[in-house]
């Protein structure tokens, strides 16, 4: 026994001391719990690792049974392969760092133990979804982190504009999670079981299916559950506003950790996915088609939160493009390299906007080059890599990608390509929009604390050596590793896009200030649709949620519930009231009325009875 | 025929509980109503002895010994009862007294 | 004549008892009730219930219709006035309910009463027989009827006192 099971109970017992006593606990002591619980978990995991290495093969702890029902079987049962022990390190890994950052960023703030319960609770529900051996208990976790992430999400409660994004998140992901439970219940009355080794087993020997079939549907509800989780076309939506949470929140949980989990989820289930090649092919479109669309939409906004938040689906369709070509090992790759850069991108633009007291738009920044150097340098390390500067990390993983999409349909590549020039520059027109050129606005910056700046240090090196760790090279006995040689042209077009990107940013916003305005001005009302999102949030709301509200409206509250429910209860009521009223003047007071009743009475009951003989 | 059919005691007694009970529903004084409650009283009271002498046994006769004795205790309750209502509100119409509270 | 003995006193009782719930006045109601009771104790003689017969004369027509006299005139109740509020339901049912339950009961009484003829003298329930089964077989109910009547007496007193 390697007592896997401490992994997720050290952030829970986190979780309970500091939501039930954080209220009467100094800072020192909430802190102190909730780091300590991480990073306890985090060198469990190490220990653990240590102790199983070289893991080739799934490890199994099994604790109880959950839910035994006729054929039925879920047993509380955590398992480990290489898969789950990359993401168990770059979940415990990061989120310890983000614990650290976040004790110095919220240090200001009300609420601070729950803040961090929250936190832990996060991560106790991410590790178990990462252990789970089950669909069902990945399931748990899954819920677990959707709850957590609209928790934190409106964890500014007062503000109107927090509880509507949690909401929104909340409700988006909701209709993900019913794809997900469909897919649930096909697996079970396909295979009769829900154990990853046995699911994937059967489906070994099954021929992959040319056209739709049971598998394929499973595939696709799966991949719903994925879309919302992962905010994937069409169910993004509901990050950009998720935002609106701490931002070491959309760090941890809407960048490195909680969006990733449908790429998880989908590499987990890859053994389902090779056998529904129509499937497959869905979830690369998915993710092309995201990737595109986020990143356009990232080119023109203006809050740098919500930039870093349009780049993040944008990457998260990365990934699914390579879980859709095949190269699961590729996706998962980039999950570690993005969890990297990205939270450090978050946490830097976290600590712009700590040294800015708040401001948040790009347009009053500028030049704080000079005023937060630590800040800019470890920033500047998630640029390189975002923006796919070789020898960076996110060069290798999405060099990774793009070779796979090459090897599956060119097409895919070339889109591909230039996704990732407009990556590098909408991240360059932010950074040069913030740190270059004269300060626009009228706070006084001031460097971040060494709580801050230290977990940005630790981010920075990860970047830009994240690309070293031969992940896919690990993984290589879960996922087979893909067939084709490096293409060394290939490579250099990549490069060459990522370049290009940032030399037009810089052309654009350092070279010709003001060039970028006419342009957009000029371009008119192509320009208007980027910037307000294509519109999307608006045609839900008229295509759909207006419809819903309409209808919950007229036919279930009006018709339904005041009509037939209230009308059925109060006309009990008043039916009630009615006899009431009538019976009533029986009770006049009057003895001999009464008494009259009773001689009545009297009369029927020898009546009836001397009737009977 | 030297003797009386037992249904002729239990028709008296029918007879005379049937007027008892009439009283109390058609007579509106207190006492009156009191009084009839007795004669109800009395003509069970005559159905017990009857049965009492056809089974030949002595308990009918103790039962209307209780009845009596009860009767007694009912009437002394009930009597005080009468004065004190009359007493709160100086009328002795059972229709006008028709509510528990004063 | 046993028959005859019965018819008589029979009528006496059924016609005081008439006279009981017609007579306008209350002090000639109870003097109709002191009838039916003595006329009841000569039935009771008759059946041979020579105890209860005693019984009936004492408590009853002695000590109880005392009772009775003596608070309608203290209260100085006089002839009946009708009430503001009279009970419409009982005076529209109380005769037709009266017959209906006389009616009912003889056609029971009759179909289901043992047979049997009940002669004077045949059999007797006097004192003795009376206090054997009293301090015998109902020894305990006769003792708890003594707790009755005190608590009775108690009650009365308090429900009679000025302030209540």
């Amino acid at each position: 026994m390697h007592h896997l099971w401490l992994i997720p109970a050290l952030p829970l017992a986190g979780f309970l001391v500091n939501g039930l006593f954080g209220r009467r606990l100094p800072k020192a002591i909430i802190n102190a719990v909730a780091v300590g619980s991480v990073l306890l978990s985090f060198l469990w995991v190490l220990q653990v690792l240590n102790g199983l290495m070289p893991l080739e093969t799934l490890y199994v702890e099994r604790y109880a049974t959950w839910i035994a029902s006729g054929s039925l079987d879920i047993p509380y049962e955590l398992a480990i392969d290489r898969l789950s022990a990359v993401m168990l390190l770059v979940v415990t890994g990061v989120g310890l760092l983000i614990h650290i950052y976040a004790t110095g960023y919220m240090s200001h703030e009300d609420g601070y133990y729950r803040f961090f319960a929250y936190l832990n609770l996060f991560m106790f529900f991410m590790l178990t979804l990462v252990l789970a051996n089950n669909y069902l208990l990945l399931f748990v976790g899954w819920e677990g982190v959707g709850l957590c992430s609209y928790l934190l999400i409106g964890f500014y409660y007062l503000k109107n504009s927090a509880t509507t994004a949690g909401n929104k998140a909340f409700i988006v992901n909701r209709i993900g999670d019913f794809g997900f439970a469909l897919a649930i219940f096909l697996i079970f009355i396909q295979f009769g079981t829900l154990d990853f080794p046995a699911v994937f087993s059967a489906a070994q020997p099954l021929p992959a299916e040319s056209t739709a079939g049971i598998l394929t549907a499973i595939c696709l509800l799966l991949m719903v559950g994925a879309a919302g989780k992962s905010a994937q076309v069409p169910l993004y939506v509901w990050l950009p506003d998720a935002m609106e949470g701490p931002t070491p929140v959309s760090a941890l949980i809407h960048a490195a950790t909680m969006v990733t989990a449908g790429v998880y989820m989908v590499a987990r289930s890859s053994a389902l996915y090779l056998k529904a090649p129509l499937a497959m092919d869905v979830v690369a479109l998915i993710g092309l088609l995201t990737a595109v669309l986020a990143a356009t939409i990232g080119m023109t906004q203006f809050d740098i939160k919500k930039v870093f938040a349009y780049s993040t689906v944008s990457q998260l369709g990365y990934m699914f493009l390579a879980l859709g070509v095949g190269a699961f090992s590729a996706g998962i790759f980039h999950v570690v390299t993005h969890a990297f850069f990205k939270a450090l991108l978050f946490l830097g633009a976290g600590s712009v906007i700590h040294a800015l007291e708040g401001e948040q738009d790009l347009r009053h920044m500028g030049g704080l080059r000079k005023k937060i150097p630590i800040t800019f340098l470890t920033l500047a390390c998630a640029w390189v890599a975002i923006a796919g500067v070789p020898p960076f990390s996110g060069f290798h993983s999405k060099d990774e990608i793009l070779l796979a999409a090459h090897h599956h349909a060119p097409w895919m590549y070339w889109i591909g390509v230039v996704t990732a020039g407009i990556t590098a520059f909408y991240v360059s027109r932010a950074m040069f929009l913030c740190f270059f050129g004269k300060y626009r606005g009228h706070h006084h910056p001031h460097e971040s604390p060494v709580s801050m700046w230290g977990p940005l240090a630790v981010l920075a090196l990860l970047s830009l050596g994240g690309g070293y760790t031969h992940i896919p090279q690990f993984l290589a006995p879960v996922f087979p590793l893909a067939e084709g040689a490096h293409d060394f042209t290939l490579v250099a077009i990549s490069v060459a896009a990522g370049l290009t990107g940032i030399g037009l940013a810089w052309f654009l916003y350092i070279a010709k200030p003001g060039l970028a305005d006419s342009i957009a001005s000029n371009l008119g009302g192509l320009y208007k649709l980027v910037y307000n999102k294509y519109f999307v949030d608006e045609l839900y709301f008229a295509t759909i949620i207006n419809p819903a509200i309409a209808g919950s409206r007229t036919v279930l509250w009006k018709f339904l519930d005041a009509g037939l429910i209230d009308g059925t209860v109060n006309g009990a009521g008043h039916m009630a009231q009615w006899v009431g009223a009538k019976c009533r003047r029986l009770q006049s007071g009057n003895i001999r009325t009464y008494a009259t009743w009773v001689v009545l009475g009297a009369v029927l009951l020898i009546f009836t009875i001397g009737g009977v003989r | 025929m030297n003797g009386v059919p037992l249904s002729w005691y239990l028709i008296l007694s029918a007879i005379l509980f049937a007027l008892g009970a009439a009283g109390f529903m058609i007579r509106k004084n207190m006492i009156t109503v009191f009084m009839c409650i007795e004669l109800m009283l009395n003509a069970v009271n005559l159905s017990f002895v009857a049965f009492s002498r056809h089974f030949k046994t002595i308990d009918g006769q103790i039962f209307t010994f209780f009845v009596m004795v009860v009767a007694a205790a009912e009437a002394a309750v009930g009597l005080a009862i009468i004065l004190t209502v009359f007493r709160n509100r100086s009328t002795l119409q059972v229709d006008d007294i028709d509510s528990l509270r004063l | 004549m046993d028959p005859i003995l019965f018819f008589i006193f029979a009528a006496v009782a059924v016609i005081c008892a008439i006279s009981l719930i017609v007579q306008k006045h209350p002090i000639k109601s109870a003097l109709s009730l002191i009838g039916v009771m003595g006329s009841l104790a000569i039935l009771y003689l008759l059946l041979g219930a020579e105890f209860i017969a005693a019984a009936q004369l004492i408590v009853y027509a002695g000590a109880i219709m005392v009772l009775f006299v003596f608070v309608i005139m203290l209260l100085n109740a006089g002839e009946e006035k009708s009430p503001a509020r009279p009970s419409w339901f009982a005076k529209l049912l109380g005769i037709p309910l009266m017959i209906a339950l006389l009616g009912i009961l003889s056609y029971v009484i009759q179909r289901a009463a043992p047979e049997g003829s009940l002669a004077f003298g045949e059999y007797t329930g006097g004192a003795r027989e009376v206090g054997r089964a009293l301090f015998t077989t109902y020894l305990l109910p006769f003792e708890i009827t003594s707790v009755l009547i005190l608590i009775a007496i108690l009650g009365a007193v308090v429900l009679a006192k000025k302030e209540l």
